[in-house]
């Protein structure tokens, strides 16, 4: 296997984390799509016999990081417009979603969610993910941590309104 | 027999949870959560999450894959070459035109510029990722009615499963008389064809098929009951000629 289908390996995986991570279809694909973009620009720069997998998801993890700057920077131009408040009390039916671990997935903080889905999703080491996001080994294991706990009290809380779940 | 003492880390748990813990250490943590069932709760859901994760995810790893994802050097040329290719495409039939005028060979030429028409907007909108349609098909009822109304005319999207393509969706484009249809069609592996469809102007009423090589994009057109049709795509030219029998059999079925 070349170098470049060598890439080619690495977009289904790519891709399964940029869904898992935006929780959107369009969005996903812009990710994966920009960060491919990068790293075919960037190629040349890569040093052969270095992880190319952990090499493609820092491109991706960059790429991430700078979207979601943008994105927020548009939405402190625009303050006026509608934005969703995530620490409202969830609705019953928003109860009855969170027990859907991939709506649970939106309520962690997006460094949690990174490393939650490297780890649990992406079956990365401890100190991989930490090489993709760029922090310490420490800083994985505390978000992971959380980001873990997080979920599972999400999830239980769903559980919880056993009374609306009979209710068919 | 009394638990074993241990002292688990927060880390060793997780460690355990992923499956990366040495066989001995995981004996020991597996002692521990035998002796705090508490723990063992916790940690059982945040394996179950590993899992879930993988069963909400993992059917992306089978998707295909745009082929214009595979490869730096096509993806440059081809952003680079649809427009170079369009513009001398442009070039090429306006002087074509120009030369042609008034003569008898109008109509010919007229054919070739629909069929070069075709296949410059095929190499412009076949390797578009984010927007290949402006209507997916999804909305195909939508699609078909308001490119209808657009032209003038009763479109039909042929369904081409059979031949594993599936309706990508479709777009209106300027022609050079009026508004063009564009649907376009995806298989599996992620090959385009696209159909390029404008009511016709001229005195035929039928015409066979018409081979035209645009570079890469190969192209059959026709025209059927006043609309010229042209099929794009690059494919071999008999799996094309294939694929434009079957359009041709469905809108005359």
């Amino acid at each position: 296997m070349n170098d470049a289908e060598g890439i080619v390996a690495h977009i289904p995986p790519l891709r399964r984390y940029a869904r898992a991570l935006t929780g959107e279809h369009a969005a996903a694909e812009d990710l994966v799509q920009d960060t491919l973009e990068r790293a075919w620009r960037r190629f040349g720069l890569w040093r052969r016999g270095s992880d190319l997998r952990a090499w493609l998801f820092t491109i991706m993890h960059n790429v991430f990081v700078n979207q979601v700057k943008s994105a927020q920077n548009r939405r402190n131009q625009h303050a006026d417009s509608a934005e969703v408040d995530w620490s409202a009390a969830p609705s019953a039916e928003e109860r009855l979603d969170l027990r859907d671990l991939n709506h649970a997935l939106r309520k962690l903080s997006n460094e949690q969610r990174e490393v939650v889905l490297l780890i649990g999703l992406e079956q990365m080491s401890y100190d991989e993910a930490a090489k993709v996001v760029g922090v310490p080994v420490g800083t994985v294991m505390s978000r992971l941590s959380r980001g873990r706990e997080q979920l599972r009290l999400l999830m239980n809380r769903g559980g919880a309104t056993t009374q609306l779940k009979v209710v068919k | 027999m009394s638990p074993p003492k241990l002292s688990v880390s927060e880390f060793d748990l997780h460690a355990y949870v992923d499956g990366r813990l040495a066989e001995e250490r995981r004996g020991e943590v597996a002692a521990f959560l035998d002796a705090n069932p508490q723990e063992q709760e916790r940690l059982r859901a945040y394996q179950e999450q590993n899992h879930t994760l993988h069963a909400l995810f993992d059917s992306v790893l089978a998707e295909p894959i745009p082929s214009q994802w595979r490869t730096p050097d096509r993806r440059r040329s081809w952003r680079f070459g649809s427009f170079a290719a369009a513009l001398a495409w442009i070039v090429l039939g306006g002087a074509l035109g120009w030369l042609l005028r008034g003569e008898q060979a109008g109509i010919s030429g007229k054919n070739m510029d629909f069929a070069r028409r075709a296949a410059v907007a095929h190499a412009v909108y076949s390797p578009e990722v984010r927007h290949p349609v402006e209507v997916t098909a999804e909305q195909e009822e939508h699609l078909v009615s308001w490119l209808s109304k657009r032209l003038g005319g009763d479109l039909k999207a042929p369904h081409l499963i059979d031949l594993g393509y599936d309706l990508v969706g479709g777009r209106l484009l300027p022609g050079e008389q009026g508004p063009v249809a564009q649907f376009m069609y995806q298989d599996k592996s992620g090959q385009r064809l696209t159909l390029y469809i404008k009511t016709d102007t001229s005195s035929e009423k039928e015409t066979a098929f018409r081979f035209a090589q645009e570079g890469s994009v190969g192209v059959f057109y026709w025209i059927d009951r006043r609309l010229s049709y042209a099929l794009s795509g690059e494919v071999k030219k008999e799996d094309l000629l294939k694929v434009a029998n079957a359009v041709y059999r469905k809108l005359n079925p």
